[in-house]
This record gives structure tokens, sequence and C-alpha cells, in this order.
């Protein structure tokens, strides 16, 4: 073979389709006598539902059905993941609401104008009840408590050891209490589902998610029905962030009035719906304590983590585990505790977003040793250099007991610095101050380690040579965006000699793929990925011995030419090509045993289960470089260098566009984006005018790299980048914030950092009153330890890393 | 997301769109670019049962000299303001602030008459055509009138077009070589202001107006006035909120908007030469 075509810069194949607007999503769809599905949602925070009245709706032209709770039917489900069966939620609300927004009656319609005139006609009598939205004043004795089953409104909490020697050898402490702010995951697409009941009594439901066969086990089991009767299919999907994982109530809802009313049904949100109806991130208050030695080495970290799971408490509450898990971060740290307390509150439900509880640990650790670097006079990047874990103790067990895989923090660091000219770039921050200019330049660094393949370790693949010598690949990972098209026809072509265009990528059907993990949690390379590599492999070894048979030679003697045909070494006139491989494997009159069948294939096809020794950790480190308008508090992000290390790069093309478009998500939230509540509950930004998303107009180009330190865990040495750049961004935009008004006193700033939050911070340390980061935690963390608590919930954490 | 039914009338000229006012009164809503109107319908905030889509009257699309003054159809749209060469010869205020409304799409789309008409305080033009004395010519069944933007704007989302009228023009007057400012101080470049200033500065002196620093676009008599009696800009621009009664809302607190109007003053003034 020539040079392998891994870790070249393959431009995507998919791309000229979604360019020519070829691409089909959910709302496209439009079976024969489709009804619009649309959502009565309330309008409330918290309130008892005394009745429904949808005669009005039933009345109007053009409506079909309207369905409450009891004319539905269906049991309760959750989104994804079981904290608590206390905190059971029905598809459509009964007896009552818990937040802005929850589902309470469903109208069916001939088109979305009539569906929309029959939401505004179902009248529903709501006696209004206090709500709950901040999650610290949820755990008070006396707040309202909104789900009557369970005793408080606390869905999880966790202990780590603690006792009052902790930071005994400490010289310095330093103390923060941190908002990783409630933010809205804002898919382009937003979330859609479409049910047809077939002829054979089958429902194919379409929906726009990362986890296909995750929604088929739930919804066979919400509609009581096995699951060969359903059929999911996740045609183009807009994005998903980690938002669109798991079973939806509004997909339940769309599949039942499919069922009972026999007729093809369809859903596809609003904006101001979706901004309400998917999942929330991040979602965390942070109390962290940092004990420092003079030197700037570290005894020990201490945190106490508020998390805010909304009001129905899923794979939320699960996500400020995954944040413990990862507080070791990068670091060689003596000591490690934290506590969590995870709250209901009568807000949306929080999920999976983006990093999913590893960028609020990498946020959380990286602004604690800014601040201790402050705090001891030491540059934020050495501080960081004298505490990163060293090159040589991989494997290494945190903590925590997460196995880091492989790493060598130090490079992506110096990289970092070399590429943004760090000493240059404090030399002109110096000059800046010296001058007295309200212009001031920030600087800010960030190292980050997070968990890639986290939950379940392993992915189904196919790989299938036709007749006409094409490649059909079948895997259970289903991209929606990320170049899987090109990224597995390269591990196609770089095995088999299949040219990449000969390639057929086959995903996102239970009909057609027999299972799979689907995409989140940045794993489809390495497992979905490897899962090809090793079917191609497995596929090689039967063509080998096909052609020996047809060749009449010693299967050792087959190799794979240049030309991609396979024939016996020293002697190119005896080769076969794919196509008669393919044909011979198909003949009946084929002796049996020369292709091996016992993975259950036919023709000339291999089929396997991919499993990893364990999920991969890719770091990196980034520098950030804003200018802050003293006066006014603007911050503009001048330059972001992100040097991400994702272990073996198989396609710099694919890895740099996850890149940009992680760090403009993690810029997004240090700068721009908070989903904010009034004290009643009501959203207040459920509008992309009111929710500061930010546009490519507010960035600056990205300065992106590599290093590259393979995995020992899968044959690609490949880990996951998909949200590697939002990890690292948050806290090296933060940090530049803070360090670009360090010297008027300034500590810390709790994101998003807009121009007021900036202009309020400069005028408190101008008056000499500088705002302190710290204060207690709340009571909540004593009394869970006087009672003695532990992990108290159903799911585990490593369930939930895996979106 | 889906607004309530409505009827729709597409006028071909401007009696025509003045006639379906009288016939359909209160009920009905002019349609321009749509960038404000159709928002508020698709959340159901505004519900007409007719629309008059003025959209089309070509001839309401025009930059002309008209002697003392220029004349602006109401239908020209932002980007046509914003690369006027007659505007950015002879008042450059209004070209410069044209080119900082939305995005490039919504300057395609929004029209200078519908901008006006809406009356937000938070829009960038009405504000600046208050700094500049504009006059806004209105026809209705009775005829037509000319109504000087200081009269204009008389409450949030409400001015002095009665509901039979059509705004067809707006008149600002010529001033070659003039300085000018544009301050807009946003969250995102395709926001609203969260206050913005538009200054103009030729030798008949200096107006100053300010975007979002209350119920409707707002001249800074203070600042003129303290600019008149020879206060340095610095100075003057310390007086920039005196007279506003900014809202708080998510972008910012009142507090803040008035030191912002404080700050994009004396910014916008410097920028104008004074």
């Amino acid at each position: 073979m020539a040079g392998s075509i891994l870790g070249n810069a393959v431009l995507r194949l998919e791309d000229p389709r979604f360019l020519r607007g070829a691409a089909t999503y959910i709302d496209n769809l439009g079976p024969e006598g489709v009804l619009r599905l649309d959502f009565v949602r309330s309008p409330f925070a918290h309130a008892k539902i005394r009745s429904i009245d949808t005669s009005e709706a039933d009345a109007l032209d053009g409506v079909v059905a309207t369905f409450t709770a009891d004319s539905l039917g269906l049991a309760p489900h959750q989104v994804f993941v079981t904290v608590h069966d206390d905190f059971a939620r029905r598809p459509l609300a009964v007896d009552a609401v818990r937040f802005v927004g929850e589902p309470v009656v469903a109208v069916l319609a001939v088109d979305r104008r009539a569906a929309a005139d029959a939401v505004a006609a179902v009248v529903v009598d709501y006696e209004p009840l206090d709500a709950v939205v901040d999650p610290e004043a949820a755990f008070e004795p006396g707040a309202p408590v909104l789900h009557a089953g369970h005793a408080d409104n606390v869905c999880f909490s966790q202990l780590d050891p603690y006792d009052d020697g902790f930071f005994a050898d400490a010289d310095v402490v330093v103390r923060g209490r941190y908002l990783n702010q409630r933010v809205a995951v804002v898919p382009m697409e937003p979330n859609a589902c479409a049910a047809v009941p077939g002829d054979d009594g089958r429902l194919t439901v379409y929906l726009s998610t990362q986890m296909p066969h995750l929604a088929h086990g739930i919804l066979a089991g919400v509609l009581g029905v096995p699951k060969d009767r359903i059929r999911i299919i996740a045609p183009d999907v807009g994005g998903g962030f980690g938002g669109k994982a798991g079973l939806y109530p509004e997909y339940s809802v769309v599949a039942r009035a499919a069922q009972l009313l026999g007729r093809p049904v369809t859903w596809t949100e609003s904006r101001s719906d979706n901004m309400v109806g998917l999942a929330h991130g991040r979602a965390q208050v942070q109390y962290v304590e940092l004990g420092c030695r003079t030197d700037g080495t570290f005894t020990g970290l201490r945190a106490r983590i508020v998390g805010d799971a909304g009001a129905y408490p899923g794979i939320g509450a699960m996500l400020p585990g995954a944040t413990r898990r990862m507080s070791q971060a990068v670091y060689a740290l003596p000591k490690l505790s934290v506590d969590l307390a995870v709250a209901v509150t009568s807000t949306t439900p929080t999920g999976a977003y983006r990093g999913a509880g590893r960028p609020e640990a990498a946020s959380m650790v990286e602004r604690i040793v800014d601040q201790a670097a402050l705090e001891l006079g030491i540059d934020p990047a050495e501080i960081r250099r004298r505490n990163l874990l060293p090159d040589d103790v991989f494997p290494y067990t945190t903590h925590t007991g997460v196995v880091y895989d492989s790493g060598a923090y130090g490079r992506p660091l110096e990289e970092a610095l070399r590429l943004a000219g760090y000493d240059e770039l404090r030399a002109e921050q110096a000059a800046r101050r010296a001058a007295g200019n309200p212009r001031l330049l920030g600087i800010g660094v960030s190292c980050y380690v997070e968990i890639t393949a986290g939950g379940a370790p392993g992915e189904f693949a196919s790989v299938t040579v036709d007749e006409d010598g094409a490649a059909t690949v079948r895997v259970g990972t289903s991209g929606h965006g990320q170049g899987h098209p090109t990224s597995f026809a390269m591990i196609v072509a770089d095995r088999l000699g299949i040219a990449m265009d000969r390639v057929r990528l086959v995903q996102s059907d239970t009909d057609e793929v027999r299972s799979g993990g689907g995409t989140g949690g940045s794993k489809s390379l390495q497992l979905g990925g490897s899962a090809i590599y090793r079917a191609s492999e497995a596929l090689l070894d039967k063509a080998r011995g096909l052609a020996a048979h047809l060749l009449e030679c010693d299967a050792d003697d087959v190799v794979l030419h240049d030309d991609g045909r396979l024939g016996v070494a020293g002697v190119p006139a005896r080769a076969l090509g794919w196509a008669e491989l393919a044909r011979a494997a198909a003949d009946p009159a084929l002796p049996a045993g020369v292709v091996d069948r016992s993975d259950g294939t036919t023709g000339l096809a291999a089929q396997l289960d991919f499993v990893s020794t364990g999920p991969t950790f890719p770091f990196g480190a980034h520098v950030a470089v804003v200018e802050v308008d003293r006066e006014t508090g603007r911050v503009v992000p001048l330059r972001h260098i992100a040097v991400d290390d994702c272990g073996t790069v198989l396609n710099p093309v694919l890895v740099a566009g996850q890149q940009h478009g992680g760090v403009a998500s993690g810029i997004g939230q240090a700068l721009y984006e908070e989903f904010r509540y009034d004290a009643d509950g009501n959203p207040l930004t459920a509008t992309l005018a009111d929710y500061a998303l930010p546009s490519a107009a507010e960035f600056p180009s990205f300065e992106v790299a590599s290093t590259q330190t393979p995995t020992p865990y899968n044959p690609l040495g490949a880990k996951g980048i998909g949200e590697a750049g939002t990890i690292g961004a948050t806290p090296a935009v933060q940090n530049a914030v803070v360090d670009a008004l360090a010297h008027l006193g300034v500590r810390h700033v709790d994101m998003p950092l807009t121009a007021e939050t900036v202009w309020r911070a400069v005028r408190a340390a101008e008056s000499g009153a500088p705002v302190n980061p710290w204060r207690e935690p709340p009571a909540i963390f004593d009394r869970l330890r006087a009672a003695g608590g532990g992990p108290d919930a159903v799911s585990s954490v490593e369930e939930a890393e895996g979106v | 997301m889906i607004p309530v039914a409505f009827d729709y009338k597409r006028a071909s000229s401007a009696e025509e769109a003045i006639a379906l006012l009288a016939e359909y009164g209160d009920e009905a809503k002019l349609l321009a670019g749509g960038h404000s109107l159709l928002p508020l319908m698709k959340l159901r905030l505004a519900a007409p049962s007719v629309l008059i889509d003025v959209g089309r009257l070509t001839d309401l699309s025009y930059v002309r000299d008209a002697g003392d003054h220029l004349a602006i159809g109401a239908l020209t749209r932002h980007r046509d303001v914003e690369i006027s060469d007659l505007l950015q010869a002879q008042q450059p205020l209004l070209a410069a602030a044209a080119a900082e409304v939305g995005d490039n799409q919504v300057r395609h789309r929004g029209t200078i008459g519908g901008s006006v008409a809406h009356a937000d305080p938070a829009s960038d033009l009405p504000a600046t055509l208050l700094a500049l004395d504009a006059t806004f010519v209105a026809k209705g069944p009775n005829g037509e009138r000319a109504i000087p933007a200081s009269q204009f704007f008389t409450g949030f989302l409400e001015s002095a077009l009665q509901p039979d009228e059509l705004l067809t023009e707006i008149r600002v007057p010529k001033a070659p070589g003039s300085g000018f400012g544009f301050q807009k101080f946003n969250r995102r470049a395709q926001d609203w202001a969260i206050v913005g200033c538009a200054v103009t500065r030729s030798a008949s002196g200096t107006g100053v107006a300010l975007v979002n620093m209350g119920a409707t676009p707002l001249r800074a008599t203070a600042v003129e006035q303290a600019l008149a009696g020879g206060a340095s800009a610095a100075d003057a621009a310390q007086l920039a909120d005196q007279g506003t009664e900014p809202s708080a809302d998510l972008n910012a607190s009142a507090e803040y908007r008035r030191h912002l109007a404080r700050v994009l003053v004396r910014r916008a003034l410097e920028a104008a030469g004074a």
C-alpha cells in the first residue's frame, strides 16, 4: 500500500449536499395526510391544574383531535436517566405544572395555523403556586417542595471525606464562589419528531436526535409494544450539542397520537418553545477552596457544588457528578474533596450541553488556579507549570477514581504560549497600564483535561462489499454534522483500498443498523471509527481467504495492492478486484467455509462490536486575549489560541472545525449567554433577541493547533474533540477578563461577562472596595454531612458521561 | 410562530393605501419591510385583521435634492440610505446611522419610513432624525401635512401619525461638511442599542439625540445648551442623562444606561469635532 490517507486534510464529502439545500430535516417530511401537532404549554412556573377545557379548540376548523394526559394514557418517563422515581414525569402534565413551557395539552390539526389557533383556544384553569427558581433557595427549610412524594428539593447529593486538617499544610487558602450559569443549547434545527403508522401496524418514528437506538428502547417501553414494532430514523439533524439525547416527552406524545389516530403526525417546535422545551445546560454554583504553598504548589482542593436539575431531575441531576469526577483536572493534587447537592427547581430540566459537567470542572479549577496565582504573585502560566501532572504518570488514577489514559500536559501549554507570543503580550499589557490606556489588555490561560467516550465503551459496525465493488458501512453512531461520512470513508479507504467516494454510510436507522450508542460525549470516531476499522480488517481477512481460494494460492500470500485489488504477492497479473470478490462471495456454488460466516454476515461482509479499554482523556491549553473598555466595561475578544490534543488526528480539517465551533460555544458562555428567569420563574430569555447567542460578527478568527498524544485504547489512537474547544475556551476568556482588571484589585467576575457586569466590578474596585469572591456555602452541605450522606441515586454518574 | 389569520391587501399607489386605511380603520396595519411588525405578529403580540402592503410602492423609494433640503421616500431601504452619494455628501450622519441598523439582510428589507412610523426608542433612525430636526410628511384622506420630528414621537411605539395616514417622505436639512458622530452600544452586532447617541455639528449649532434613554427618542437638550454656552464636549457630555427616563431591562440597569449616555455622548461629540 502507498502511504495512508489517515492524517490528511480531506475535505468533507457531505458538504456539497448541505450547501445545496439537499439535506432532509423532519419539517421537510410531509407524508400524505400528515397532521400537525402543537402543545399548550404552561405559562406558570408552578401551578395546580384545576381543569382543562378543550371544547372551543375541538370545534375549530381544521382541528382533528386534542389530547390531555388522561386521554393519551402514557406512562411517566424521563428524557434520559432516572434519578429517582419520586420525580416521575408524565409526558403531558397531570394535576400540576412545574416549569414554564411544560406541555399540558396536545392539539392536532390539518396545518400549522389551525394548530396554533387551537393552542390559543384551549382553556386551562391554573391555581398558581410559589415558584422555586434559585437552587440555593430551594434547599432552605420552608421552600415550596416541588414533588410532593419527595421530602425536600434535594434530588441528588454526594459527599467526599473532609476533616478540619484538610488545609493544615497550606500556607495560603484562596476561596471563590463561582457561578457557572444556565445556558440554552440552541441547535439550529429546533426539536422535532414525526410518527408514521404503517399498513403493517409498525410505527416509523423520525426524531431529531443524536441517539436513535437509545430512544428506540425507551419509546417501546413507553408505548408498551415490542421494539420490532417501532422503527426509529434520525434524518439530517440540525445540531444536537448534547441536548438531543433521550426520549423527550414531546416525542412520546407524537408517537402515541399517531398510534391512536392511525395517521401520520409531525411536530417541529418554534424557537420560543425550543428555548424552554429543550434541556438547558450548566447551572452550577461552585464554592471552591485551593490550598497552596507559597511557592505555588497545591496542597488540596475542596469544592462544594450546588447543581440545578430543573423541574424533573434526569441527566442534569447527575452532571455535577461528572464535574466532581474531573475536579482534579490536569494537576498533581495531594488532596481533593468535592461535595454535591443538586436541587429541584421550577425551571426547564437541565441536561447535557457540549461538555456536560466537564466544562464546569475546568472552569472551576482554572478560575481558582488563576485566583491563587494572583494571590501569590506568580504568573498564571508558571503556577500551572509547577503543578501539572508529569508526563510519566500515565495511566494515572485520580482521587475520584478516574483513569487518565495518556497525556503530556505541558506540551499544549508551552505551544499555546509560544503561538500567542505570551511574553510580548505581557509586555504590551504592562505598557498599556503604565500609559493609563483605558483599553485594558487581558491575557487568560487555561489548561484542561476531559472525558470522551464516557458511558458504554462499545460500538457496532459492519462493512459490506457490494457486487459493484463499493462498500457499505453500517455503524451505531449517529452523525449529525460532525463529518462522519468523510472520516469513516477514510478509514475504509485506508484499510481496504476502496475509494472514499465508493463508501456508503448507513446510520441512524434502527431497521438498518443492529445496535448503536449514537453520537455524543465526543465518542464517535474512537468507538464507531474503531469498530469500522476493526470490521474492515476482519473483512480484509475474509477477502484474502476468498482470493486465495479463487487464485489457488495460500492466504498468507494474498496482499492488497495499491490499486485496491487483492492478488498474489509479487505476481501483479494474478489479482482480483473487490467487485469480483463480492460476486464470488455471493455465488451459491462457493463451497462452505471459504468465507467465514461466524459473525452472522452473508456475502462479503464483516460485523462486530468494538469495545474500548475505557474512556479517553483529551487535554489542551488555550490562551485568550481580550480588550476591556475601562469606561464602559465592554469586552472585545481579540485573539483566541487553542492547542488541543485529541490523540492521533485522523483528519485535521474535521478537528479544526470542531475546535472553531467549540471555542465559539465556549466564548459564548464566557461573554454573552445566560438563560434567565425572574423571581416567579418566568423565562426572560426565550427568544434569540433576548438570549445573546453570539454570531461570527462577535469573534476574531481563532488560532487553532494540535499536539498529538495517542491513546492506547483504540487502534486509531484517537480521542474525542467535539467538546474540548468549549471546555478550554470558557475559562481562558474569563481569566483574560479578570486578568485585564487584576491591577485594579478585581479578583473574580461571574459569567457572562457583560459590559455592565464588568463595569460594576471595575467601579467597585476603583472605589476601593473590590467584590470579595467568597461567601460561605449554603447550610445544606452541613446538614447533609450531619446526616452522613453519600451517593443517593438510581443511575450512575458514569452513565451520564456518554452524552 | 404562526400569526393569527389576517387579510392581505397590496396597495399599488399611496392613494390606494390611504383609501384602504380609510376602509379598514383600526383593524389595519401598514406593512413595509416587515422587520418590526412581522415578529410581533408571529409572537401573537400584534394581530391586525388586515395588512396593507405598501412595500412595493417604488415611487416612494428615493433620495432627492429638493432644493433647500433633502427628501427621502418613506419606502427607501436602509441600505439605499446607507450608500446614497447624496446623503454621504450632504447629510453624512444619516448615512452613517443607517449603516448601523441591524445586519445586512435587515438593511436590505427594512425601510426608513417603517422605522420612523414604528417609533421604537431603541431604533437608530428615529433618534438620528430627531437630532437632524427632520420633517415627516404624512398623507391622509384630507391631504398632506408636515410634522416636525420634535412633535412626532409621542410615546412608546406611538407617533403623531393618525390611523388613516401614510408616512410618505422624510425631509432633512442639507449639511455638507457637517461634523457627525454616531455611537451605538449593544451586546451583539445585530442587536438594538442598549444606548445610542447621534450628534450632528454644523455652523448653526450642535444637535444631540439619544437612543433608548426613555419611552421616545430624546434630544439631549442640556448637552446642546451647555455646548451653546461654550462648555467643552467632556463637560457637556456629563449632562447627557438629564431629563431622560431610561428603563431597566435584561441588558442594562437604568443607572448603567445613564452612565453609558454620558460616555457615548462624549465620544460622539469628539467624533463630530466638538
